[in-house]
């Protein structure tokens, strides 16, 4: 007989509710007439991520010591609960948005949007191989899902099937992974890996690079980010701007948790392996970039190239490091969130895919959202207008404090090649004329809680700059949590 | 509040008032009214400064240090020293006179317009006040965003291009100083500027002076100036290349020599060439100048490069020197500008094959650019001597031929200045010039003929900055020893 284990239902409260909001949401498709069916599941899913987002700080609050639960599944700690607090409040974010973007299928979506962040929030928190792979797969089966929504718009199907497949292989590869240092040690929980490796396992490396890759993957870091353009691109935009800020978010906590947990023994190893993931992601989101018009695209690209900025501090492997990861996910979400949201209101206003040339003089009609795009543009550069400033501070120093000048002197060249299609962006919606713009017609949508989603990502990336300290001590709490 | 949040005050009222700009509502004329109020408020609070200052104490004044980022030991730290104080005096000062030419003129979206110049003014107030080496790089790229939005937007009509070079030039030099700060903030454990040890590494102290010597310009990185002193607005360019170039000079004074006084010493002699080429090819240029803005633009280059010998000669006379010419050639710079957008607004263009003629029936135009060019080209008794004066006696102590060299630019500054005044005001009349072009309004003449008598004051009494700039009037013990 198999013993069942003691279960702590506090310890994934955040996942319960959000799975609870999720369930409701769903019936909404059934139950509630079609007038009142966005409203109710838009209400329900932001009372749900609301509700995520105070059981996560208490959480936080509560799990100074951190120790695993239901049978050493699941991690109640301080790195969950603060990975989990961001999560949530990207996904209420997603939902304001959401609540005036999506015309159809709302009920669904607020309901799958509600599953793969409660699959987010457990996927932070995991402890072994079988919850991680379990929880990628919860997350990501939604997130294909929601990607293909709007199956009679252009690109949306076929960005949900890009992303299925090549997501699958990621997926596949983390699980071969998985077997393969399950194979090498007998075991499935992180903590356990790392007792009974030997060192020097072949099987355990290879089992340890498909980790690597399945990782990677997710998180759209070169050469694992053919999909991100794309996916980008065709998602829905508020689909986009989940995707962009809380996956990163989700991907990198765990991979830290689950590389220096599990494989501290290899740390030479990973460390030089995410080194060069992250300059081949920063060289090729950069260049990229330069030469997209799309601003969607751009923005993906963008995105790879901050997951390298992200890489570095991973790949330091360093207390300081694990911070900056955590520092840096903060601004970056927010901005991340709040710049594909703006796209997302352009888009809508002009029934078109949004380019640079289309965003001609976009600032001066959106005063409130051009102001916004601005600060996300020059915070994403690092330029000190934002707590992306403090963030790349942050990951070059665990750089250099791991010895690995060479990669600031990367990162920083990087960050100059990037200036150039950011300041594009602002260019674009200040300083050209906007004459020869055509309009949908009619004035534009008010978007009201778009503008609150916004403000909201604008306050914490501006607020991120002032108030480090508080929140570096929240991360350096939460970092304690992991073995450095 | 106290005395010493003063300084703090400089810095965050002009950020606030853009800040309230933006929100409300205002008029034009109410946000005009607005931003000159802040600006003169500035003027006051720096003249309250002055009168408390202790000149004949050493050590920092009026400082506030709070903790910014804890566990890097990076704080807010802000402060005076009697040079910075003539820096601080010089921003406000100018910064009145340009908002107030763009309120006279009557800017296109004041709102958007004079809330970016008042940001501007909190950006350079802070660099001249930070002493935290972090803090100092968040001012000095925080300057660089409102001047790409001003001269992108309401520059002339290559300014696309200009605001690109312009940020790319600066940006490589200081994200290379980024990397600079990191390194040299991780090594000894503080980013103090105050506290911090002096450094004896080569490779840091070029980072810096990259970043300063394509700031000041120096030859050969001027590869940005013509273009963005052409195409900005007059009274930005007037900040420009009156207060922003300041910055880079200002570095190599507080930190490339006081930081890393070995260094320097090592490579005075290369500074000093490129000083002396700077002086001596800008003055070339300024000479070969077809317009009246390129004139004054390059004519900033050679005295960037004279100011770079004051610093570098390493001697007392050359220190002073330094502080009063930055000082008076702030001031001469802002008032030529500040004329050369009056002549503009006339004619339409600054070419001098279309300009001239202009002193007959505009007896105050003709004086005032008489005045200020007279003083521009260092007649003796005027400010601009002193400065030059002082900078070639420092010079000649440490070598006679950097004083050749030093007094063969000023030589070459009175050609081209008088070049530059006989081509704008006698000669025939040029077909730009309409016979019922005004003579300077009286709203201009507020505007700069307060500077001009600044400069007079300077002239009859430059002992007020040269001998009130250093501790106990020591500027080479104040230097070496760090400025404690």
């Amino acid at each position: 007989m198999i013993a069942t284990p003691h279960v702590d239902w506090f310890s994934i409260s955040t996942v319960l509710v959000l799975l609870g909001a999720c369930g409701i949401a769903l019936l909404s498709a059934v139950l509630v007439p079609q007038p009142w069916r966005r409203p109710f599941a838009a209400t329900v899913a932001g009372l749900g991520s609301l509700g995520g987002l105070i059981t996560s700080v208490w959480l936080y609050v509560d799990s100074a010591s951190g120790h695993r639960v239901i049978g050493d599944a699941f991690y109640r700690d301080r790195w969950t609960a603060l990975a989990q607090a961001i999560l949530c409040a990207t996904t209420l974010a997603t939902v304001l948005v959401g609540a005036e973007q999506i015309r159809e299928h709302e009920a669904e979506f607020f309901a799958l949007l509600l599953a793969s962040a409660a699959g987010m929030t457990f996927f932070v928190g995991a402890a072994n191989l079988m919850t991680m792979f379990l929880s990628l797969e919860w997350f990501s089966i939604a997130l294909y899902i929601l990607c293909a929504i709007e199956y009679n718009q252009e690109g949306s199907l076929e960005a949900g099937l890009k992303y299925l497949v090549v997501g699958s292989f990621g997926s596949a590869a983390l699980l071969f992974g998985s077997a393969l240092v399950y194979g090498a040690t007998n075991r499935i929980g992180f903590a356990e890996i790392a007792s009974a490796a030997h060192p020097h396992d072949l099987l355990l490396v290879l089992g340890l690079a498909m980790i690597v890759a399945g990782l990677a993957f997710k998180s759209s870091a070169a050469p694992f980010h053919m999909w991100t353009p794309d996916v980008y691109e065709g998602a829905p935009t508020t689909v986009t701007a989940f995707m962009s800020s809380a996956t990163k978010v989700a991907a990198f906590a765990l991979m830290v948790r689950v590389l220096r947990t599990a494989f501290p023994q290899e740390t030479h190893l990973w460390s030089w392996a995410f080194a060069g993931i992250a300059v081949a992601s920063l060289v090729i989101g950069n260049f990229a970039a330069l030469v997209q018009r799309d601003v969607k695209r751009l923005l993906a690209y963008s995105s790879i190239s901050h997951a390298g900025f992200i890489l570095i501090g991973v790949a330091s492997g360093t207390a300081l490091g694990g911070r900056a990861v955590l520092f840096y996910l903060v601004p970056y979400s927010a901005m991340a969130f709040g710049s594909f949201a703006i796209v997302a209101a352009r888009e809508r206003e002009l029934g078109t895919a949004v380019t640079l040339d289309n965003l001609a003089g976009f600032g001066w009609e959106r005063p409130f959202l051009g102001v916004a795009l601005w600060f996300f543009m020059f915070g994403f550069a690092g330029l000190p207008l934002g707590g992306g400033f403090v963030g790349k501070f942050y990951v070059f120093a665990a750089a250099y404090d791991h010895g690995w000048t060479w990669l600031v002197i990367v990162g920083v060249l990087a960050t100059l090649v990037s200036l150039y299609y950011y300041l594009g962006v602002v260019r674009a919606i200040y300083m050209r004329p906007s004459a020869e713009l055509a309009v949908a017609g009619g004035s534009p949508p008010r978007d009201a809680l778009l503008h609150v989603a916004v403000g909201a990502a604008l306050v914490v990336s501006v607020g991120s700059l002032f108030a480090v300290s508080p929140l570096i001590t929240l991360a350096k709490h939460a970092a304690s949590a992991i073995p450095f | 509040m106290t005395a010493s949040s003063l300084t703090s005050v400089l810095i965050w009222l002009p950020v606030a008032a853009a800040i309230a700009i933006w929100i409300l509502p205002l008029s034009r004329y109410a946000t005009g009214s607005l931003a000159v109020l802040v600006s003169l408020a500035e003027v006051g609070i720096w003249i309250e400064q002055a009168a408390r200052f202790d000149f004949g104490g050493s050590g920092l004044q009026f400082s506030e240090k709070v903790p910014w980022i804890k566990d890097l030991h990076v704080s807010y730290h802000v402060g005076e020293y009697a040079f910075s104080l003539w820096l601080v005096g010089l921003t406000v000062v100018a910064m009145a006179a340009c908002v107030g030419y763009g309120f006279w003129v009557g800017r296109d979206r004041p709102r958007a317009y004079f809330g970016l110049m008042l940001m501007l003014t909190g950006a350079t107030v802070g660099v001249f006040v930070a002493q935290d080496l972090l803090l100092f790089y968040a001012f000095f790229e925080a300057m660089l965003i409102p001047l790409y939005v001003l001269i992108g937007v309401w520059g002339g009509a290559a300014r696309l291009g200009a605001t690109i070079k312009l940020l790319i030039y600066t940006m490589a030099g200081s994200l290379i100083m980024l990397a600079a700060i990191v390194v040299y903030g991780l090594k000894v454990g503080t980013f103090d500027l105050v506290t911090g040890p002096v450094s004896t590494s080569r490779w840091l102290f070029l980072a810096f002076m990259l970043a300063f010597a394509i700031k000041a310009p120096l030859f050969p990185f001027h590869g940005w100036l013509p273009d963005a002193y052409r195409e900005a607005p007059p009274e930005v360019t007037a900040v420009l290349s009156g207060v922003i170039a300041k910055a880079g000079t200002y570095g190599m004074l507080r930190i490339a020599l006081s930081t890393f006084p070995d260094p320097a010493s090592y490579y005075r002699t290369v500074v000093l060439a490129l000083g002396a080429a700077a002086l001596v090819y800008g003055s070339l240029l300024a000479f070969r100048a077809p317009d009246f803005r390129g004139v004054v633009a390059y004519s900033s280059m050679a005295q960037s490069g004279l100011i770079t010998i004051g610093l570098f000669s390493g001697t007392d006379l050359g220190f002073d020197g330094a502080v009063l010419q930055m000082v008076a050639h702030g001031l001469v710079s802002v008032s030529l500008f500040l004329v050369a957008g009056a002549v503009e607004r006339r004619t339409t263009t600054g070419e001098f094959a279309r300009l001239g003629g202009m002193a007959k029936g505009r007896p105050a135009l003709a004086t005032l650019l008489v005045t200020i060019g007279v003083i521009s080209l260092a007649v003796p008794g005027s400010a601009s001597f002193a400065g030059e004066f002082l900078i070639l006696a420092g010079a000649y102590q440490r070598a006679w031929w950097w004083a050749a060299i030093g007094a063969s630019g000023i030589v070459l500054a009175a050609m081209y200045m008088l070049r530059l005044i006989s081509a704008v005001l006698h000669e025939a009349r040029g077909p730009a010039v309409q016979e019922e072009a005004l003579d300077l309004r009286p709203g201009e003449l507020a505007l700069v003929v307060p500077l001009v008598a600044a400069l007079l004051v300077l002239s009859v009494w430059p002992a007020g900055i040269s001998h009130h700039s250093f501790a106990g009037d020591e500027p080479s013990t104040a230097v070496v020893e760090h400025f404690r």
